[in-house]
């Protein structure tokens, strides 16, 4: 899509719209050059960026390739990022690492990222500017929904979905209804967003939004952190939700113009928008909260949680490793060691977050307190690599799953927790709060 | 479309982890892919389905990750169809986008049970227990990707 084009569509719904509409519905009608979309309708949509990582680039290129598409619609709109299985963990990891830089090369893929300057994605897609307030965002990679945070509409799609936007910078989309989840009051003492999306999806489900968008409101939204909105955004998948997004404030524009992002296009929830079920949620009285095993909806507060004892941590990935999520671990930990018998794994999201901790002196704090300090990847996450969990293991992870064998051997299990719940937990040596 | 087949039956929120564990995702072969479908969950999945048989699931199957190879692992396995009371929404699409058949539906069906079901008239018979149940069809957008042979045929064919 042109921005020509995009600025037409913008002016076109600047008009009050016929009906009423959700901040997710505007920017679909936006993108697929209508006034008004209403829930359940399927629609052709532009997308700003298309977005794709080593495991689901491969299957997507195959498939590109053998529609016979010969170009990639927009060189700057394609993301290729190399964040799963790197550094290379075996052969074959390094051979669909391979498949994508060759395709990149190719089409002179622009936004290509390699073991050096590779992040993981998104944490890296914000920092590095991709993506803007109003863009339409897909990407092959269920956690895309994260960029909901910065009130751009970004949802997960698979690699043949990734193919065909590649080949023609559209998608279809089926427009989905919404819940709302009203916020007031500020969030306690080493309560975070992490904290928050557990006690949501504990609330509603693992499907509770199945279909469906998550619209953040309400005046406790300005009280929290861009990085705690990615937080809660990047999780709203694990609710089954299409996508999770928040409106557009003085922080949002401030940590866009920081990063280097394009012009924001805001848009704006109707006040009579329709919205399936409204929740109201006062943050002061959120706790730390932390997802037992096998689903992130098995949520418990520590009041309601013995001795766990536990074996290892980690604390990274998409969901939870942003400096801001190092800096309170590194807080937590201060003045401890991480208790005998503990694995304590840090991965900073980022080159530039692993540079930014590096200076802040964080980094040797953790190597210090008995952690070790990897490299950005998405790692044990997945159960990829660096810290797979044996049988009859627990890991105490700031990740986003705990599905039966996520992290390693089917009988091993991973409670999600904070940044903070987790440097606790090491010090602990078991599951336990941060005080 | 009519098919007949014997039910492998799931729970609720079978996810795309147990589908296809991440640790066999340095390939995207579907024929390695299938050797370890369902490994986590159902260690017994791979030796004993057959082609044509159907999987029938509670809520939420294939939630977690965005990652195709789950509904290929399925697909190459020999499955015919995938009924479940609902789907994930990335499955969902990425079923359709590929050519494995699903069908939403809240069907009464055991382990073993034979199942037939007519894509066409929108019906399922437990032929096992003498039931049967309804389902929509899909909608015509949808219908076009699907009789395209998926997404990518379907975009060539210039027919979206």
């Amino acid at each position: 899509m042109t921005a020509d084009k995009n600025k037409k569509t913008l002016v076109s719904s600047d008009t009050s719209p016929p009906r009423p509409m959700t901040m997710t519905q505007k920017i679909i009608a936006a993108h697929a050059g209508k006034d008004y979309v209403s829930p359940g309708e399927i629609v052709m949509a532009n997308v700003d960026l298309v977005l794709g990582n080593d495991i689901t680039s491969p299957v997507a290129i195959a498939e590109f390739d053998k529609a016979g598409a010969k170009s990639v619609f927009d060189r700057k709109k394609v993301a290729l990022v190399m964040d799963h299985f790197t550094p290379n963990k075996d052969i074959k990891a390094a051979e669909q690492c391979k498949c994508v830089r060759t395709f990149a090369k190719k089409h002179g893929v622009e936004n290509y990222f390699d073991t050096g300057d590779v992040g993981v994605e998104h944490a890296l897609i914000p920092e590095r500017g991709l993506v803007t307030s109003g863009d339409l965002v897909i990407g092959a990679d269920s956690h895309t929904c994260t960029y909901g945070a910065l009130g751009a509409f970004s949802t997960g799609i698979g690699s043949t979905d990734m193919a065909a936007a590649m080949a023609t910078g559209k998608v279809w989309l089926k427009v989905p209804g919404a819940l709302r989840f009203k916020l007031t009051g500020k969030l306690g003492r080493y309560v975070t967003g992490k904290d928050l999306i557990l006690h949501i999806i504990g609330m509603i489900g693992v499907d509770g939004a199945l279909y469906k968008s998550m619209e953040f409101t309400g005046e406790g939204v300005h009280t929290l952190s861009v990085s705690d909105r990615l937080c809660i955004a990047n999780m709203a998948i694990e609710a089954g939700a299409k996508n999770g997004i928040f409106p557009v404030d003085d922080k949002t524009i401030e940590f866009l113009k920081e990063h280097g992002a394009d012009e924001p296009r805001i848009y704006e929830a109707d006040p009579d928008a329709e919205y399936e079920k409204t929740y109201e949620i006062d943050l002061s009285e959120v706790r730390q909260t932390v997802a037992f095993p096998h689903l992130p909806e098995n949520t418990r507060t520590f009041d309601e949680i013995g001795d766990i004892p536990i074996d290892q941590i980690v604390i990274g990935s998409c969901t939870n490793g942003r400096l801001e999520d190092l800096i309170i671990a590194a807080e937590v930990m201060r003045g401890h060691r991480v208790a005998p018998g503990v694995r304590a794994i840090i991965i900073p999201a980022t080159q530039k977050i692993y540079l930014e901790a590096m200076e802040m002196g964080l980094l040797r704090e953790f190597i210090e307190a008995g952690c070790v300090v990897s490299t950005p990847t998405c790692g044990p996450c997945l159960g990829g690599h660096m810290g797979i969990l044996a049988e009859g293991e627990r890991c105490v992870a700031t990740t986003n799953r705990n599905f039966i064998g996520r992290m390693g051997h089917p009988k091993s299990e991973v409670y999600l927790a904070s940044p903070a719940v987790a440097a606790a937990s090491a010090i602990a040596g078991k599951l336990a709060p941060a005080i | 479309m009519k098919i007949k087949g014997n039910v492998i039956r799931y729970n609720d929120n079978v996810d795309t982890d147990v589908i296809i564990p991440a640790r066999y995702l340095n390939t995207s072969n579907p024929k390695e892919l299938a050797a370890h479908c369902m490994e986590d969950l159902d260690p017994t999945f791979v030796s004993r389905v057959k082609k044509g048989d159907i999987i029938v699931a509670g809520a939420n199957f294939g939630c977690g990750s965005s990652r195709e190879h789950a509904p290929i692992a399925i697909k190459e396995s020999g499955i015919a169809c995938v009924i479940a009371k609902s789907f994930a929404r990335i499955f969902y699409r990425n079923a359709i986008n590929i050519g494995l058949p699903i069908v939403e539906c809240d069907v009464d069906a055991g382990e073993g049970d034979v199942l037939t079901v007519d894509f066409d008239a929108g019906v399922i018979v437990n032929e096992t227990k003498g039931t049967s149940a309804n389902f929509s069809a899909f909608p015509p957008f949808l219908k076009t990707i699907i009789e395209s042979g998926g997404l990518l045929a379907a975009v060539r064919e210039g027919k979206l």
